[in-house]
Order: C-alpha cells, then structure tokens, then sequence
C-alpha cells in the first residue's frame, strides 16, 4: 500500500519537476514548441517537432517489423516445437534481452549501416525509389537504421512475453479446438484470440523501450533535426537529442527547452500506455461478452 | 575486549582527524576535452602536495553552471564566458572570475577519399562552402585549384559533425563563422548549432566513425583523437596564405601570434591566429578560479596548485597530445594567478 502510493508521487513528483524546469520555454514558446521545425542553439530558437516525428517514427518502424515475427517466434516456442529445440532458442531469445544498447549501436554502426549503404539501400533506391520513403542517398545511417537496431531490440521482450501468454492458456482449449475437429492453424487462432489482451500489452512493453531508447538510436540515426518521409533520411529523436546537448546546454532556455523536450517524451510514453489500455480493456470486454 | 573497542574508537578518531587536517579536498567539474591531462596533474600533484582533486568532466556547460552555483570551488570550460555570465556569478558568489589558460587544443579535419592520399589541402574559403552545402562534389573546381596535382574523384561530399554539445564544435564554428560572412549571418558559432547539412555523430569517436565509414565523407575531431587513431586530415590556409599541417607546434604558435595582443582577461579565441606557422583552428581550455574565493585555506592551494600546472604541469602536455602553452603566456599567466585573494 504505502509503496504503491509512493509510486504515484514519484510520477507526479516527475511531472512536476519536468513542468517547473521546462517553464522558460514553456512561456516562450507555448504551444509554438510543439509545432516548430528549427533547433537553433546560437539564435536561442527551439521547436520540437523534428525530435518528435523522429522518436514516433523509429519506433513505429520498429513495432512493424518486429511485431509479426516476435508473434511467429511465441507461435513456434508455445506450440510447435518440440522442447529439445524450444528450451535453448528462448534462451537466446532472452539473452538477446541482456545485451545492453551500447552494443547494438557499436554492432549498428560497424556492421548493420555498412551493411544498408552497400546493399539494402541502393537495392531499395533502384527498385522502389519512385515511393517517397525510399528517395535519396544511400549514407546508411538514417531512420531505417534506427527501426531496425529497435526491432532487434524489442524483438526478445514482445516474444518472450508473448510465449509467456499462449502458454498461460490452458491446454484444454487446445484439446477442445482439436477435438471438435480444427486443424493445428485453427487450434493456434483460437489460442491467439485468448492471448489477444496479453499479447498487446507484450507489444506496449516492447513500443515502451522503443521510444524511450538512447544510445544504440543516436549512434545510427544520423542526428538531423529534419522531417522527411523517406526511410533512408538521416533523423533525430527526443530520447538522443537530451542525451547529446543537456550537457554542453549553456543557456537557461536551451536547458529548458531540453527539459520540456522530456516532458513530451513523458507525456508520449503516458499517451501510448494509455491508448493501449484502452485497446486492452475493450478487447478483454469484447471477450467477456461473447 | 572493552579495551580494545577503545584502541579501535580511538584509533578512528586519529584517523578520522588526521585525513581532515593533512588532506584539503578541491572540487571541481567541467570540460571534458583536457579531463585526460587534468586528471594526470591531480594525479602527480597530490601524491607530491597530499591535496586531493574530485574533478567530474561533465562538459563545459554544466562547469559553467557548476561555478555559477557556487556547488565547486572551481571549473573548467573550452568556451569562454560571456560578459553576462560573468555578471551573473558575480551577482550570486560575489566574486570575479578568472579565465586560466592551461593547455591548448586544436580540431583537424578528417576526410575519408580514396586515392586523394594523406595531404589533402583546404582553405578557409574552400571548408566553409563544403560545411554550407555549397560544394558539394569532390571534383568541384575549388578543391582542385588548392590541390594542384592531384586527381579528385567524382564522389558526393558527405559532411559529418558533432551531434553532442562540445568545445569542439565551438572551436570549428569560431573558426567558420571567422572566416565566412555566410557562415556568421546564418549559422553563428557555439557548443552546437543550426547545421545547415550532414550528419551527426556522438563524440569524437561518433564523428570519426561516420567518417571512416562513408566513401567521400568530411568531419572535424579534436587532433589528439586524429592522432591517436592514426585519422588522415587536411592541411589548413591559414590567415598569411601557408598550408599547416596541424600538429602541437603549429598550434603553439598561434598562441604566440595572439599572446602580444593578449587581453587581460586572456578571454580570446586562437582560431584564424596571425603568425605563418600557425595552425588555424586551435583554441585554449580554461580553468575558471573565483577571484576571492570565500575558503581562505582553498584559495591558497588553488594558487599552489596554478603555479605547478605552469610550470612542471606543461611538460605532461605533448605526451598526453596537448598543446603545451608558450612562454608568453605562461608569464602572463603566472601574473594574473598572483592576482588571486589568498588572505
């Protein structure tokens, strides 16, 4: 009980801090913050929305492609593999969760850009260039980098949350859905349907590191604060932009205007619990009923 | 056993006593460029004078605001203060504070273009344009004109720069912003800025990887790093016409260009230095010491300790790939430490 409450303060207390740090440019700036595209330090002008587009963007990017196969992962360790073979790939699958984001950005930048420059992107600029989300140069570095180095990332906590969940369910279902005659794939969409709440909330967990993660995002995202629809563009996001100015900050409003940046990261992070949430509770009412 | 619970108790008082008398203890934080050098002299002087050192390299932003709270008893900065800063520490410790240079640095820049060789040549003209966006292919005919002889490719120029707030990037952007009208109306210079192209890398080792990665990629890093990693980079124009290699005598030397018009408060900036060995993108670090320090006993060590670093402190310097300070200003320097209230 008293911990839960000190919980509560300790968001609020957050919140409040973030709120009285950020005040300078709040006044400065108002709602003008959310909406502008120029960071400019020597002019004392700042405007979030580069930072913002770049943090939503790299972890939507993220979710699509790490999403489906942490769900194919869970299907196979849950329900298909036989456990000689299931026991040391969730291991793996774990300690992929240990590797500290450090080490996927030092393996992004000598491995993974080298790796886009020289074969993906060019492959993408010569076959789907005419689409905006793969024009331009391929430097490698960029948004694509950064969705992919997220991917791995959140790939070992969505899956083994997920696995988590189908094997949560109770065989008998499985049993009932064989037993009145469902194929195997049958069976498993039927288990998927139970798990639908618990698999979302996998998703938010892993949509939550995504967002909020630092290094391994600044060391190949390419550090520009600009808005372009294509993937291959060098971008910038909320978490990178704090950890790469808050230091050297020299004036008040450019560590205010840092500070509010976090408050949006915050109120980001909140928005998407929430939204999530939300999906969760309407999804386990729908089952209730049916 | 009563007895020796005594000897214990006593012999923790000693000990408790004895390190509050024999060891002052000196805080301080800042910039993160001389933290290698700074943390060898803390190191040599207090094993010799038994004063310990807690120096946190937590940039130079947070040094400045460090010392502007009053939270150390004394800071570090590669940039140095403005006016109104120093107004502002005045108001809130009631003291003066004083600009001691204590080592120097210089920003190369490193290119990564195979078969343009070790030696490339810039000009101030030349690297303002290509940080611009405004030369944007390694065969363009300005590079070609100060590279006589030499055969540049075909291949798009990508520019690569600190995405980090550094003393670093306020060196370069001093230098640009020195050197290029365009430069200054639009961009200005500081610890990080508005940059119009290219892309950005955390930290020495973040810009001289993006370097070393991408074919035909341009980037600036501190000379130690270029030189402890074996990085090729440019020979810069500098304000007489010669092409510089940079290395610690050549930005000495443009120490030695400014020291006769050094102001008082050794608050100047080395870059576009006169003089016609002088290495055009050099920059002093500074300690930041209160005038009048509120600590009598502190203020007598950081005098002490000064002293030391201007004399037997700059032979550590080229070893630890700094630039040492002139004679010059090392005596300009020792007159101004003497400034310092110690009673």
């Amino acid at each position: 009980m008293f911990f839960a409450i000190i919980v509560f303060g300790l968001v609020f207390l957050m919140a409040y801090e973030m709120i009285r740090g950020s005040e300078l440019s709040l006044q400065k700036f108002g709602w003008k913050f959310l909406s502008g595209t120029v960071w400019d330090p020597v002019a004392d002008v700042y405007g979030a929305l580069p930072y913002i587009y770049g943090t939503l963007t790299s972890s939507f990017l993220a979710m699509v492609l790490a999403f489906p196969l942490s769900i194919g992962i869970a299907i196979f360790l849950s329900e298909l593999a036989p456990p000689w073979i299931e026991r040391p790939v969730s291991f793996m699958v774990e300690l992929l969760a240990a590797i500290p984001s450090i080490v996927y950005g030092l393996w992004g930048i000598f491995v993974l850009v080298p790796w886009l420059r020289t074969s993906v992107e060019p492959f993408l600029i010569k076959h789907l260039g005419s689409l905006p989300f793969f024009k331009g140069a391929p430097y490698g570095f960029g948004m694509l980098a950064a969705g992919i180095i997220l991917a791995i990332m959140i790939l070992p906590i969505i899956s083994s949350i997920s696995r988590d969940v189908l094997r949560a369910i109770p065989n008998s279902q499985r049993e009932a859905a064989l037993a009145i005659g469902a194929t195997r794939w049958e069976s498993t969409k039927i288990i998927l349907a139970g798990g639908k709440s618990g698999l979302l909330g996998a998703a938010l967990l892993g949509l939550g590191r995504a967002v909020g993660e630092t290094m391994a995002v600044t060391m190949v995202i390419g550090n520009r604060a600009e808005i372009s629809a294509s993937l291959l563009d060098p971008g910038h996001s909320m978490a990178s932009v704090i950890a790469n100015e808050f230091a050297e900050a020299t004036t008040a409003l450019y560590s205010s205007s840092l500070i509010e940046i976090a408050l949006i990261l915050f109120a980001v992070t909140i928005i998407l619990n929430v939204i999530a949430r939300l999906i969760v509770w309407s999804i386990t009412k729908k089952f209730k009923t049916t | 056993m009563k007895f020796t619970k005594i000897c214990m108790s006593l012999a923790l008082v000693v000990v408790l006593f004895g390190t509050t008398l024999a060891q002052m203890k000196l805080n301080g934080a800042g910039a993160t460029f001389p933290y290698v050098i700074y943390s060898k002299w803390f190191d040599v002087y207090s094993k010799q004078h038994g004063v310990q050192f807690n120096y946190q390299s937590i940039g130079s932003g947070g040094g400045i605001k460090a010392v502007t709270d009053g939270t150390v008893d004394f800071g570090a900065s590669d940039a140095a203060l403005s006016d109104g800063q120093l107004n502002t520490i005045k108001e809130k410790q009631g003291s003066d504070v004083l600009h001691i240079p204590t080592v120097m640095g210089a920003v190369v820049v490193t290119y990564n273009l195979p078969g343009a060789g070790k030696d490339l040549r810039l000009s101030p003209d030349v690297l303002a344009k290509i940080f611009l966006g405004q030369v944007r292919n390694w065969n363009d005919q300005s590079i070609a004109q100060i590279n006589p002889g030499k055969t540049l490719p075909n291949v798009p120029i990508i520019v690569a720069h600190r995405s980090d707030g550094s003393g670093t990037t306020n060196i370069f952007t001093d230098y640009l912003n020195k050197v290029s009208k365009t430069w200054a109306v639009n961009i200005g210079k500081g610890t990080s800025v508005n940059w119009p192209i290219g892309l950005g890398g955390k930290g020495n080792e973040g810009v001289a990887g993006l370097v070393k990665q991408s074919e035909g990629a341009i980037g600036y890093v501190e000379l130690a790093y270029a030189v402890q990693n074996g990085l090729s980079y440019a020979s810069m124009q500098n304000k007489e016409g010669n092409f510089i290699v940079p290395n610690f005598d050549a930005v000495s030397a443009a120490a030695a260009g400014v020291s006769k018009n050094m102001p008082e408060d050794f608050r100047i900036s080395l870059t576009d230095a006169p003089g016609k060995d002088s290495y055009p993108i050099s920059g002093f670090t500074w300690l930041l010491i209160y005038k009048n320090m509120k600590d009598k006993g502190k203020a007598q060590e950081i005098v002490r300790f000064l002293k030391w670093a201007m004399e037997d402190g700059q032979s550590y310097a080229k070893d630890l790939y700094y630039a040492p300070l002139p004679k010059d200003v090392v005596k300009l320097c020792e007159k101004k430490i003497n400034t310092i209230v110690t009673n």
